[in-house]
């Protein structure tokens, strides 16, 4: 099948009232590349879509396809596959003429339909179902005839609404994946939304975080976790902790609670004296005894324990009043801590990183 | 104790608290049959008596003999038809405006559609005598500018007549469908428009199909109360468009004639039965239950 094109969005802004939805946003994905916009509600990450798709005009800037200026197109000339957060399949029609509907508009020949449409629903791996009702499937079917619909006519971009939304924790995990894999047998350059982080790791080529109607950070996955750009971005992927301190010279920084740490993991350089903030991920810190070579060693009380299966979470309060949050991975060995008890926590200089310098 | 007795008991007293719900409803619906039956039931059923009195035919036999009854009878459907098929031409657009617009919007037209609602049927008939009139309001405007020399036929017409219903039952059309669009999800004419439908294309395929039932509830209810229409008809046709209620009117309080009366009523009464049904058993054989509500 064809590639798909790549999808350039340049200086947006929007507006409604007083509300600034968009602000300077500009972005490329390129062709057949899975870029996710995260962001939480309310941060104009389905006003960007909409953009995108044609359903809302910016009151500045333009979105081009494949070299084309499309910013004044109406969405039925876009030529872009959407998947609605909540589906959008017609009630009224049967899975196979949802499917053919987008065929139909374009007036693509009965017989060539027919054959496309099985060769979609083959592909979602809902043959048989042709004659059901929307109402007749379960959540995830419903899933997968949006999807089938929204890729059927070939589509030159694929727009994806929190479309796992509805659907139950193992589902969704299973939709994840095989969306990922049509998208990349079918080299669909795919616009996708989410409020979930996870997901969002799950998926994507590149993520760009979004925040107030801004792009806050564009980056692969890992990037985007290891190498936050702002607080806010460490904060909404992943858990942190986020320590305020003051630099000083040969690389420590001192705490609020006067305690010092080592930190020398990538990060914006600081001059002594300057505030700092400090990202530590919480899977990065361990009972000290479990950590040799670790050059922090801080000693707190357990404040709440929480099992989580796979690990244990714990809430620390330090000597001097900082609070972190702690997860140490289930093993063999590990010790289980309760509320109350003292414990040390460690971590390495290299797994703390300076995220803000004021 | 075994398990079936204990469950024959737990049923048992299911049982003993659906009788009790059922019996608590019928309580509540009983006020309603009363009033029903006390004032609709029992008159009607006295009607029937009337029209076959004397266990004679013959009332019925005068409504089919000569052709005059049945050329009212032919009109009056011509004109129920007429208006129904105006008001829905109408009102489909302004229910549509009503159901996507923005919450001021809405308030803005819903106050529109249902302050004649509220005004007497007798004073907007009225109304439309002083604009349709040969002096009136239409005539003199044209003739004033020069469009016309003397004055149009306005009033007194099948035209005016139609007017007026349209007039007086496009809340009753424009309600119904109001309520079956805005159960419409939006994001289907979005998603519809993603994949290349135009506005007309849209409007077929999606909305048409999603709002039959408002559509069939909307000229039901239009058409049969145009049959029984008597005021407008009769003031604004003055005498020259006679409806089959104005003649059932006119055997009673001129001639007396409560038996033939009877046969009228009982025979609009059966045709439009007849036609009540035969919507609601096309309808239920386009629509299957369920489909077009919204989710």
């Amino acid at each position: 099948m064809d590639k798909g094109a790549d999808l350039t969005v340049a200086g947006i802004h929007k507006r409604y009232g007083q509300v600034r939805a968009l602000s300077d946003v500009s972005l490329t994905v390129s062709a057949g590349e899975f870029l996710t916009i995260l962001g939480p509600s309310g941060s104009g990450k389905t006003t960007l879509l909409k953009v995108v798709a044609g359903f809302e005009t910016p009151d500045e800037g333009d979105v081009r396809v494949g070299g084309r200026d499309v910013t004044d197109l109406d969405p039925a000339q876009r030529n872009m596959g959407m998947v609605f957060q909540n589906y959008a399949l017609f009630p009224h029609l049967t899975v196979e003429r949802n499917v053919a509907f987008p065929l139909e508009m374009r007036g693509t020949p009965k017989a060539e339909i027919r054959t496309r449409v099985a060769e979609a629903l083959a592909m979602v791996e809902l043959t048989g179902f042709e004659q059901r009702l929307p109402r007749q499937l379960s959540g995830g079917q419903q899933q997968r005839v949006a999807l089938a619909r929204a890729i059927v006519f070939r589509p030159t971009l694929l727009l994806l609404d929190e479309p796992f939304g509805a659907l139950d924790r193992k589902l969704r995990e299973a939709m994840q994946l095989e969306v990922r894999r049509l998208q990349q047998r079918l080299g669909l350059t795919t616009l996708f939304i989410t409020h979930d982080q996870e997901e969002a790791l799950v998926m994507s080529d590149r993520i760009a975080v979004m925040d107030s109607g801004r792009l806050e950070q564009v980056g692969r996955p890992r990037d985007i976790y290891d190498a936050p750009a702002s607080p806010l971005v460490a904060d909404f992927v992943g858990e942190s902790n986020i320590l305020s301190g003051t630099m000083e010279a040969g690389g420590s920084v001192r705490l609020a609670d006067g305690t010092a740490i080592r930190v020398t993991g990538e990060g914006p350089a600081a001059a002594p004296g300057a505030k700092v903030r400090i990202l530590l991920r919480p899977e990065r810190l361990g009972d000290a005894g479990d950590q040799p070579g670790a050059e922090n060693q801080i000693a707190g009380t357990v404040v709440e324990a929480i099992y989580l299966g796979l690990s244990d979470k714990y809430r620390v309060r330090t000597a001097g009043g900082v609070e972190l949050l702690a997860r140490i991975g289930a093993s063999r060995t590990a010790r289980q801590y309760r509320a109350g008890e003292p414990i040390t926590v460690g971590f390495h200089a290299a797994d703390a990183r300076i995220i803000e310098v004021r | 104790m075994t398990a079936g007795t204990a469950s024959a008991g737990r049923s048992l007293r299911v049982a003993a608290t659906e009788r009790r719900a059922a019996f608590g409803a019928f309580l509540l619906t009983a006020p309603g049959l009363v009033f029903l039956g006390l004032l609709f039931a029992m008159p009607l059923i006295q009607l029937f008596a009337l029209s076959v009195e004397g266990g004679t035919t013959e009332w019925y036999a005068k409504v089919f003999a000569d052709g005059l009854y049945t050329t009212i009878f032919i009109r009056t459907f011509e004109i129920a038809l007429f208006v129904t098929v105006t008001a829905l031409l109408i009102g489909y657009p302004v229910a549509f405006f009503l159901a996507t617009t923005t919450p001021t919007w809405r308030a803005i037209g819903f106050a529109l559609v249902m302050l004649p609602f509220w005004t007497s049927v007798l004073v907007r008939t009225y109304a439309w005598m002083i604009i349709l009139g040969r002096n009136g309001i239409v005539n003199r405007f044209l003739i004033d500018y020069g469009f016309i020399e003397r004055p149009m036929t306005l009033l007194n017409t099948r035209f005016a007549v139609v007017l007026g219903m349209v007039h007086v039952m496009l809340p009753f059309m424009i309600l119904p469908l109001y309520s079956a669009i805005v159960r419409v999800d939006p994001d289907l004419a979005r998603a519809a428009r993603g994949m290349g439908a135009s506005r007309f294309q849209i409007f077929r395929r999606i909305y048409l199909p999603l709002t039959l039932h408002g559509i069939v509830a909307g000229v039901t209810l239009v058409f049969v109360v145009s049959l029984g229409f008597y005021i407008t008809p009769a003031l604004l046709g003055g005498g020259k468009v006679t409806m089959i209620a104005m003649v059932i009117e006119q055997q009673v309080r001129e001639f007396l004639a409560w038996n033939f009366a009877g046969a009228l009523s009982v025979v609009l009464l059966a045709i439009t039965l007849v036609v009540f049904w035969l919507l609601n058993h096309w309808v239920a054989r386009r629509v299957p239950p369920a489909t077009g509500q919204g989710r």
